[in-house]
């Protein structure tokens, strides 16, 4: 198996390692950084658990290389608690009870940030289409859809 | 009090920081191994020759076992004894797993379990249920047969029939989190399994006969689930088994992830069914008498199929009293996964069952639907009018011999049909089909009355421990697992109000068996119920001993102290709860208790099918308008609005996204979610590409639930209800608005299958047509 020394800067730090080709990002995440926040669901682009950040942008963990993120910045759902970035948002989510097995939580977080911080309008059905990438099992969506609409009405910001 | 209160997920602080911890992020020694299991490519015949020199070459395999190489049979099964972890030579299903890799890592186990050169013989599966039927391939020796009063008599003396069959599909659980399990050797051959599932007892169990250890010798550890659905009541067993096994073996630790085509492949689904009926009725569409015929495809193991067969059967009625009925239960093995639990249990086939009677009866008297329905309802619970000593109050029997006494879906479906304007819009629904010739309305309002309770009678029990600290901080552990349906959150509550604290002032702690032995899997919607009485018992222990204490200090009466506002109130004493706790401790009063609790009333004997499998009923309502495209098939929901029973909620918020959830799950199951095997016995939908579960834009666009606000009229904890499973079956309203809109496109009976992809409602459409 080739591998690659590459080095990507998970939430602020920046980690060197020695990967196999294979490797996948959020595979990357959780064994070489320890952060265990982003979730392995499908493992193959559809569900949406393995959201994080990849230079600002959501990208699926599990359909990116590690090797591909390789001088990238990544923020994932513990890096953004730690900065406080879409406190607002998290909080909904407490409130409205938007998770119950809390396993999409952090993919869906990823997606709704995008969504509240590229301007997106309260409108459910934009929300909706929105989030359909992400599968929750559990909550049916409807507090989902709820907390996103909340953090929108009531001010500015994620 | 902290009961009734809205209160968020106990972890939902963890969840949103990425916290919360599952089983695959639990920190593991690095000299762990991790698993892979090579599975069978075949459905049915002999493996001849397993070449698995690749396989123990590959890139940081570490070992490699076959069923030869296992200390004993290591069986999985919750039953019947009849599930070896590794098959031998004799192959029952495709994905079953044939040998087991250990690596240094999870992609270089699967990677080498590719390798293996397998030979196989071949030979003719039993895939389908006509398959089952023609070899006579069942579980148990023939069919169960249920009845009450002359049902052939009945439908041959009415007024009007009629007949049909629905053929029904499973469905994969798809928890986020998929199968999961680790062990870790302890001193002296003990074994600590952490395992993503809703029996640890089980897994205990199991691990302790695979290994040749008594249960004390083995200990499990369950915090939370990233969902479970049923998928994690015995599916689990394999993979903790396995771990314990390369664990003991190797004297490392092991973690064994099933990837997610795996989890689909090895793991069971729900139930697939075909229900036959026949049915006699009056002119309002009362029915006279019903024979029903279910026959569901169990797969390669019995697991649990004889009680979700036996569920079915009890839901056969669903909310109607059938004055005369036969029910006949096919319980049929083929070589396909085999078939589990899945919230609803068998309950939600059989109730699709007798609501495609409903609506069948309702098509042929040209009659709405809901009118039918109502007309068949079980007479309404009332207080019982007692004159000179006799009851005037007429008993209304099941099927199997249970008076319904708190029948309350006439108050419910009243209300219901009230909110969402039905009549009304029915008559919209009706106007708009006459101008629309492609795109038809539909709508259709189904209720749902589901027994709460195991039907194993001695599953209805559970232990719990609570400690209260000297400090007045209290921990708490019980039996139940949590799989986010937030059963933790509703216990704690149940503490809390019981000592009269905050929530914040009880510790919430994984399952353990270890803390509490002997417990039953979460399962039958019965996690709060049983808990929360037995923690409730055990708290009710320590109040008592503490009251006891305080009182006799001061020459008080123990029974006027009052726990409330996180005081002791003992007279004109007022303590805080953590000095009345350290004058306990002073006082040298036992703070520890354990708590037991058994369901009341139950008297079942399931070979005749007779007595009080249940202890009450929760009841629902959904409606539901959808729109279809009748040249392509493809449809949507328009508005769903719900009425739901969980009698005195423990907590509303928890109990509202139950409810929104498990619609969701149950129209999946009767819409997308389609599993297809080929002919030679290949799942072909085996990860989400291929198998569509509800997305975000999927769900109604108007969503209206509301809680029916009622005290449970048994003495359940805090009068509340059970939640889990009773709300998948609102999804019936879907599927038969779905019919209703067929129906609109000609005169025929639509005679719909389900799940109701675009291809069946077009079928449907063509039928209707003529
Ligand atoms: S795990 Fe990446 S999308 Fe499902
Ligand atoms: S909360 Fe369980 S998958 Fe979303």
């Amino acid at each position: 198996m080739t591998t690659h020394d590459i080095t990507i800067t998970i939430n602020g730090e920046a980690i060197t390692a020695t990967v196999p080709a294979r490797r996948n990002l959020v595979d990357f995440i959780r064994q070489e950084a320890g952060l265990t926040g982003s979730h392995v669901g499908c493992e193959h682009g559809v569900c949406g658990a393995c959201t994080v950040e990849v230079n600002g942008t959501p990208v699926r963990g599990c359909l990116m290389l590690a090797v591909q993120a390789d001088g990238a910045h990544v923020t994932t759902v513990e890096g953004l608690a730690d900065t406080g970035r879409g406190h607002r948002l998290r909080a909904a989510f407490q409130t409205h009870n938007a998770l119950q097995c809390g396993f999409c939580t952090p993919g869906m977080l990823a997606s709704a940030l995008e969504y509240v911080e590229g301007g997106g309008t309260a409108d459910r059905t934009a929300i909706r289409e929105h989030i359909s990438g992400n599968y929750c099992r559990c909550t049916g969506y409807q507090a989902i859809v709820d907390a996103i609409v909340e953090v929108i009405e009531t001010g500015e910001g994620a | 009090m902290s009961v009734a209160k809205p209160l968020p997920h106990d972890a939902a602080r963890l969840h949103v920081t990425g916290a919360a911890r599952y089983v695959d992020d639990i920190p593991l020694p690095a000299n762990t191994l991790h698993l892979a299991f090579g599975l069978s490519q075949i459905a049915a015949g002999t493996v001849t020759a397993l070449d698995l020199n690749a396989v123990r070459r590959a890139p940081g395999v570490q070992g490699v076992w076959t069923a030869a190489d296992l200390p004993s049979d290591c069986d999985c099964s919750p039953s019947a004894h009849d599930e070896p972890l590794l098959a031998g030579d004799t192959i029952l299903y495709l994905g079953q797993p044939l040998f087991l890799v250990a690596a240094t890592c999870h992609l270089a186990a699967r990677h080498a379990a590719a390798r293996a050169l397998v030979t196989y013989e071949e030979t003719d599966a039993i895939l389908t249920i006509d398959d089952a039927l023609a070899a006579e391939s069942r579980f148990e020796d023939g069919p169960v047969v249920w009845s009450r009063g002359d049902a052939e008599a009945a439908i041959a003396d009415a007024p009007h029939r009629v007949n049909g069959v629905i053929e029904m599909g499973g469905q994969e659980h798809f928890y986020l989190e998929g199968q999961t399990a680790a062990a870790l050797p302890q001193e002296g051959g003990d074994m600590l399994v952490h395992a993503s599932t809703q029996h640890p007892t089980e897994i205990q169990h199991k691990v302790a006969d695979a290994l040749g250890l008594p249960m004390h010798a083995v200990r499990v550890e369950t915090r939370r689930m990233g969902g479970g659905f049923g998928g994690k009541e015995s599916q689990g067993n394999a993979l903790a088994i396995a771990c314990a096994v390369v664990a003991q073996a190797t004297g490392r630790p092991a973690k064994m992830r099933y990837d997610r085509d795996d989890d689909f492949l090895i793991t069971g689904k729900r139930h697939d069914f075909r229900i036959a009926y026949r049915a006699g009725f009056d002119d309002a569409g009362r029915v006279l008498g019903v024979d029903i015929v279910q026959m569901a495809r169990c797969g390669w193991a019995q697991d649990l199929s004889l009680p979700v067969c036996d569920r079915a059967m009890l839901h056969a009625d669903n909310a109607y009293h059938l004055p005369a009925v036969r029910l006949e239960s096919h319980r049929l093995r083929t070589n396909t996964q085999s078939a589990t639990a899945f919230r609803g249990f068998g309950g939600p086939q059989g109730m699709l069952g007798i609501e495609r009677v409903m609506d069948h009866i309702a098509h042929s008297l040209g009659r709405d639907p809901l009118e039918v329905r109502r007309a068949n309802y079980y007479a309404a619970a009332r207080v019982e009018r007692v004159e000179g000593g006799i009851s005037t109050k007429k008993k209304q029997l099941t099927p199997y011999g249970m008076e319904v006494s708190d029948f309350i879906l006439h108050e419910m479906t009243e209300a219901l049909a009230d909110r969402c304007d039905y009549a009304a819009r029915r008559a919209r629904v009706a106007e708009w089909n006459a101008a629309h010739p492609v795109l038809k309305r539909g709508i259709a309002l189904t209720p749902v009355k589901f027994g709460i309770s195991f039907t194993l009678t001695h599953l209805n029990q559970a232990g719990a421990l609570v400690h209260v600290y000297q400090d007045g901080s209290i921990a708490m552990n019980h039996g139940g697992t949590e799989m986010g349906q937030g059963l933790f959150q509703k216990v704690a509550q149940v503490a809390a109000a019981s000592f009269g604290v905050e929530i914040g002032v009880v510790k919430i702690t994984a399952t353990d068996t270890a803390k509490v032995p002997n417990t039953s899997a979460t399962a039958a919607s019965s996690g709060s119920d049983l808990n929360g009485m037995a923690v409730k018992a055990a708290c009710d222990t320590i109040r008592a001993r503490m009251a006891a204490h305080l009182a006799a200090e001061r020459q008080a009466d123990p029974g006027a102290v009052q726990f409330e506002d996180g005081r002791v109130v003992i007279g004109s004493d007022v303590l805080s709860f953590a000095e009345a706790a350290q004058a306990c401790y002073q006082g040298r009063v036992s703070l520890s208790a354990t708590g037991f609790y058994k369901t009341p009333k139950l008297s079942w004997d399931r070979k005749r099918g007779a007595g009080r499998p249940f202890l009450y009923f929760a009841y629902g309502a959904a409606c539901s308008e959808v729109v279809l495209d009748t040249l392509t098939g493809e449809n949507r929901i328009l508005a769903t609005h719900i009425l739901h029973d969980c009698g005195r909620s423990l907590n509303p918020a928890l109990d509202m996204g139950q409810i929104e959830g498990g619609f969701v799950q149950g129209a999946g199951w009767l819409t997308t979610e389609e599993l297809v095997w080929d002919a030679r016995g290949r799942l072909r939908t085996h990860a989400p590409s291929t198998y569509k579960i509800p997305a975000c834009s999927d769900r109604p666009q108007v969503f209206d639930v509301m809680l029916w606000d009622a005290e449970n009229r048994e003495e359940t904890i805090y009068r509340s209800k059970a939640v889990g499973e009773p709300p998948f079956m609102l999804g019936m309203s879907v599927f038969h608005a779905l019919s209703d809109a067929v129906a609109a496109c000609g005169p025929g009976y639509p005679a719909l299958d389900a799940p109701a992809t675009p291809e069946r409602l077009l079928a449907a459409v063509r039928r209707v047509r003529g």
